[in-house]
């Protein structure tokens, strides 16, 4: 008898222990997610923070450039930098047949021009000099440098042919090839070509989307909460307004989208694929998150701070405006930051409204066409060339840290400033 | 021309707030007694000179452009035009006025678009006259009225009071502008499409209506069998449900093990490291789950001797799982830390261990709301976007195995709008369609959800 009762509690003492294993083991799975997350998006990322560069040595020949005898700063504007640009392409092996002198051309970007003019214009005395220029390395031996690009496939499998990898070994092992910094990720507008894409016109895009989004969502959200929770009497049209805001807090993000489709575009003919549309689209988004945030911190304000001030003689919209709204500011602010960031990677809308638009200019104000970051990643992930997976990861670690940037904002806000009442 | 008008206003505004209350301050310095604070005759003045501004701005916003139009018609208005043609005459002067035109240049439009041209002109400068002179006359009538027994404040606090009601009817105007923004399409489409078809057709092919030009657009017969939307709901329920099945026992148990278990430093770290997969923007989610686990299941698949796709209803429902997690666990753990402590210490009396209390008391007690944090889930799963679009097919297949390809509500919504959209075309309003269940679905799942959240609250404060 004892002894089943002795089983029975050791069963009971198993179970005990199992279920806690079961809460433990779910907590280290979401744990888990989040950490094969985070390495795969870092180790596909980090290498788009390097670019690769070819030194070739370029000769200004005046001659080839078309140019006179002491050219002015417009000529050498003019010059043709074509066949030089070639031709010092085409000097890395000198038995190359023509095939193979574009097969040269092609590891280098077709911005290669541009930079060994660049280099002249920088220093115009190199006219019939020879110097060593760094060029920009195509996409795809960018990604072989970086041993991304698997090297084993038979060659009608890659897009590098057996010849490129000849000659960019030989470059390779004459210490020709060097990798930097890729500063031009982050001044440059997207681009077709992998090797030159950058994130600078969708980070403006972002910016400006976001800085509408709070021109318009942060006053109107505070003072409709201001309204609602100082003002409002309690009836059936406020209380249609609070089931209002608590069901678009929870209405699926595309359908915002199919509002600025169908009423901003359609109906008040704003411009498409602007971060103007795409502004006044997450605001509306936002603005539920906002209301609830800021009613949540009037609420919090206790109300002896209100009978304090309405017994010294203020007026009911004195004792909001200048004790109740200015006490409850650091929990608005950080709600308001923390909708911000939920806007800041928020994507489906602003397809919709045409920000997924190829851009390749960077947008000076909210009225040119602009895609925003998290768009751009998606631009990018759809992409079938593998120069771009690496850089879909870097704007994500981009995106990312500007979220951890905001909500780290948000917390410090709220710690510092907010004042505890017990 | 528009900003520095705005800009001139503001600066007013700022004038009068300054006159009133210098004008406060020498009815004060009379030794009178003022009725209010010498700010709220300043306030008074920029009110009223705001006022007549946002009346006329709007008016002209509304007006003039209808005004110019007629104008410019009025011209053509004996010509035997139709509307149609005319709205096209207009548009191109306009375009051509603006020097974005690209067609030909008749001397018609020419004409028109240099009228369009004058017209806008005097339109603007009689807008900066009129604004101007109106707030003029309507701060000095009312600089005039302050005096010391005029009453400021009420009226003041009495506009900040309708600046505030108006500011919180915007989130009654959104719903308002996103059911405006669906139904019309819907019915348009519903017209064309019989409804029965739409939500009992088996065969989802929006690309088969593509329209090439108008007369093929009222022939109702080649939209039979393209828009049934069958395929797409059960796409939508089926990843959702494969969603849940991720996030709805690793969410709870999380939720549980944090509120019951955890030590309160376990519970300071986990929480917030937990909710950073909320914050995680969904297009991150997609790109994870089209380029790592997709491959990996097709890979784990295959060495099974299983045929997966790439773009499987598993990868695409299992990240989406993982996203849902914080919110069930999140929400469960609030639940059940608002249960009474008294219902653990009966059950703890009675000799009951701690998985016993949990499985038997705590969660009957709290399961309303976690059927309402898991509704929230579910809805969240419906409306989830990008992970779909960019990790599940984009055909619609009828099928229940997880390891082939479906398409979902809002994947077809992307898939048909992205790029130019044609309004008026069936496919256009295909998506509208959807978004119009989509957004019924999320609405009825929200409202059920948050009532008895708000049920189970009332319940225990």
């Amino acid at each position: 008898m004892n002894k089943n009762k002795e089983q029975l509690l050791n069963k009971r003492y198993k179970a005990e222990q199992r279920f806690r294993l079961y809460g433990l083991s779910a907590i280290f799975m979401a744990l888990l997610f989040l950490t094969i997350f985070i390495f795969k998006i870092f180790s596909t990322g980090y290498s788009a923070f390097q670019k690769t560069w070819l030194i070739v040595p370029v000769t200004f020949d005046a001659e080839l450039m078309m140019l006179d005898q002491n050219p002015s700063k417009e000529d050498l504007q003019d010059a043709d930098y074509y066949d030089i640009a070639l031709k010092s392409m085409a000097d890395l092996d000198p038995n190359a047949n023509e095939d193979q002198e574009n097969e040269l051309k092609r590891m280098v970007s077709y911005f290669f021009e541009k930079e060994i003019k660049n280099e002249l214009l920088n220093d115009p005395n190199l006219i019939g000099k020879t110097k060593e220029v760094y060029l920009t390395a195509s996409d795809d031996l960018d990604q072989v440098f970086k041993g991304n690009y698997p090297r084993d496939l038979t060659e009608d499998q890659r897009r590098v042919s057996d010849y490129q990898l000849k000659i960019f070994d030989q470059l390779v092992a004459n210490g020709k090839v060097e990798s930097k910094f890729n500063i031009s990720f982050f001044t440059n507008a997207d681009s077709r070509e992998a090797e030159l894409a950058g994130i600078a016109s969708s980070f403006m895009g972002s910016i400006f989307s976001i800085l509408v989004c709070l021109m318009i969502a942060f006053p109107v959200a505070v003072l409709a909460a201001i309204y609602l929770e100082e003002f409002a009497p309690k009836n059936r049209f406020t209380d249609f307004i609070e089931v209002n805001i608590n069901n678009l807090a929870a209405v699926p993000s595309i359908v915002f989208g199919l509002l600025g489709l169908g009423v901003l575009l359609a109906i008040f003919q704003l411009p498409r694929s602007t971060p103007l549309v795409g502004g006044i689209t997450l605001s509306l988004m936002t603005l539920p998150t906002i209301i609830i945030a800021a009613r949540a911190s009037l609420k919090a304000v206790p109300p002896s701070i209100r009978e304090a001030a309405l017994a010294m003689g203020a007026s009911r919209m004195q004792t909001t405006m200048h004790h109740t709204v200015p006490l409850s500011m650091p929990g608005t602010l950080s709600g308001t930051i923390i909708g911000l960031a939920q806007a800041l990677g928020e994507t489906a809308p602003l397809i919709l409204i045409g920000m997924v638009a190829f851009v390749n200019t960077i947008p000076g104000s909210p009225m040119d066409p602009a895609a925003s970051l998290p768009v751009q990643i998606y631009i990018w992930a759809e992409s079938a060339e593998r120069g771009f997976v690496e850089k879909v990861s870097a704007c994500i670690m981009v995106l990312l840290g500007f979220l951890i940037i905001m909500n780290l904002f948000a917390q410090i806000i709220r710690h510092k400033f907010e004042k505890k009442w017990s | 021309m528009n900003l520095i008008l705005f800009t001139f206003i503001v600066l007013l505004g700022f004038t009068s707030y300054y006159f009133g209350r210098k004008k406060a301050y020498t009815i004060q310095s009379t030794k009178k007694r003022l009725t209010a604070l010498p700010q709220f005759y300043g306030y008074y003045l920029a009110i009223w000179c705001a006022i007549p501004a946002f009346i006329i701005f709007s008016l002209w916003a509304i007006f003039e452009p209808t005004i110019v139009k007629l104008l410019i018609l009025s011209d053509y208005s004996n010509q035997g035009y139709l509307d149609d043609e005319l709205n096209l005459l207009y548009e191109k002067s306009k375009a051509l006025s603006r020097g974005q035109f690209t067609g030909e240049i008749t001397p018609f439009i020419e004409a028109s678009a240099e009228k369009y041209l004058s017209l806008r002109s005097i339109a603007q400068s009689s807008k900066v006259v009129i604004v101007l002179s109106a707030i003029i006359a309507s701060v000095a009538y009312a600089y005039k009225r302050i005096s010391s027994n005029s009453r400021t404040r009420e009226p003041v606090e009495k506009f900040l009071n309708a600046v505030l009601f108006t500011a919180s009817l915007a989130a009654i105007l959104t719903t308002v502008g996103i059911v405006f923004s669906l139904i019309f399409q819907t019915i348009d489409f519903f017209k064309v499409i019989p409804l029965f078809d739409f939500v009992f057709g088996t065969h989802w092919y929006p690309a088969k209506a593509f329209v090439r030009d108008s007369s093929e657009a009222l022939d109702p017969t080649m939209y039979s069998d393209t828009f049934g939307a069958v395929p797409i709901f059960a796409g939508t329920f089926f990843i959702a449900f494969i969603a849940m099945c991720v996030a709805i026992p690793i969410g709870l148990m999380s939720g549980i093990y944090l509120a019951e278990y955890a030590s309160t430093k376990v519970r300071q770290y986990a929480k917030p490291l937990i909710e950073i997969l909320a914050g995680i923007p969904t297009v991150v989610y997609g790109f994870f789950a089209a380029l790592t686990v997709g491959p990996f299941l097709k890979e784990l698949g295959t060495s099974m001797g299983l045929e997966v796709s790439a773009e499987s209803a598993l990868a695409a429902g299992g990240v989406m799982g993982i996203m849902i997690i914080p919110f069930i666990s999140s929400l469960s753990d609030d639940v059940i830390t608002s249960v009474p402590q008294s219902l653990r210490d009966g059950s703890y009396a009675m000799g009951a261990t701690k998985s016993e209390t949990i499985k038997r008391v705590i969660f009957p007690a709290a399961l309303p709301g976690i059927v309402g944090s898991i509704l929230l889930g579910v809805s969240r799963a419906i409306g989830e976007t990008m992970i779909v679009v960019m990790a599940s097919g984009l055909a619609a297949n009828l099928t229940l195995n997880p390891l082939e390809s479906t398409s979902t509500i809002t994947a077809q919504i992307v898939v048909i709008l992205i790029g130019d959209q044609a309004f008026g075309d069936p496919k256009t309003q295909a998506a509208f369609a959807l978004g119009m269940s989509l957004f019924l679905v999320t609405l009825c799942l929200n409202i059920v959800a948050l009532r008895v959240v708000k049920k189970y609250r009332e319940k225990y404060e």
